[in-house]
């Protein structure tokens, strides 16, 4: 079960996904990325304080993005995540395909550098 | 001790799934990250099994084993009809998964990463796919 918030903040679409991301919820999370660039937003900040767990299907939805977001100049970065989300990413290396922060404040800063 | 569950092959029920492993494995002093990643890959793989050979049917149901014997962390889904064998799918590249937009294949890397084997046994008739750990105390 995931629940996913969204605000905005000085034009920088802000995503939070509560919960869990698994097979079952993992399109809520591709709908709310999809939602976001239909808008046309193309700063997105993704907040994973709140995400207890993540699987493949959620790691995917991530993936899937990267080369619509490089074709029309969207920034996402990814930040805040716990150990066990962290390592989640770490084992497959994406950690260096997405851009992922410890903080919002460095988040920001590769949001925006 | 050999702790058993039985589920529907629905994907609501992998959360549930989860809880089960999270609980079975509490009690031997592994530690907190190395019992998520196992819980990942059982996730990974019930969810193939319940996506690619039942097509998310809630009234087929597997059996789920897990035991802790010799060092090692044993995990058993145990499926009367159906075998969802990882070692006949290609692993698609990182690069492959993002040029082709695809969002599955993941799971499958996973699994290999995390667990020392996976093998496949007919056992009385039913498949049974064993995912083996090596168990060692942090």
């Amino acid at each position: 079960m995931v629940q996913i918030k969204r605000t905005q903040q000085d034009g920088i679409d802000i995503i939070r996904p509560e919960g869990e991301i698994d097979a079952s919820s993992s399109i809520e999370l591709d709908l709310t990325i999809a939602k976001s660039i239909g808008e046309g937003f193309t700063r997105i900040l993704v907040d994973c304080s709140a995400l207890d767990y993540i699987s493949s299907a959620g790691l995917g939805v991530f993936m899937s993005y990267i080369e619509e977001m490089r074709d029309k100049k969207i920034r996402m970065v990814l930040f805040g995540m716990h150990n066990k989300v962290a390592n989640t990413f770490d084992i497959l290396g994406l950690n260096r395909l997405l851009t992922i922060t410890a903080t919002k404040e460095e988040a920001l800063r590769a949001l925006n550098g | 001790m050999k702790h058993s569950y039985k589920v529907g092959c629905s994907i609501q029920n992998l959360r549930g799934i989860r809880e089960f492993i999270r609980n079975a494995l509490r009690s031997y002093g592994l530690s907190e990250m190395h019992i998520s990643e196992l819980v990942l890959a059982v996730d990974e793989m019930s969810s193939n099994l319940m996506i690619h050979a039942h097509q998310c049917n809630p009234d087929d149901l597997f059996e789920l084993t897990v035991e802790v014997k010799d060092n090692r962390i044993i995990f058993e889904l145990i499926d009367k009809k159906n075998v969802f064998d990882i070692n006949a799918f290609s692993e698609p590249t990182l690069n492959e998964l993002i040029s082709e937009k695809r969002k599955g294949g993941l799971g499958i890397r996973l699994v290999k990463s995390i667990m020392d084997s996976v093998e496949y046994h007919n056992r009385n008739g039913q498949n049974v796919c064993r995912l083996i750990k090596k168990f060692s105390k942090h």
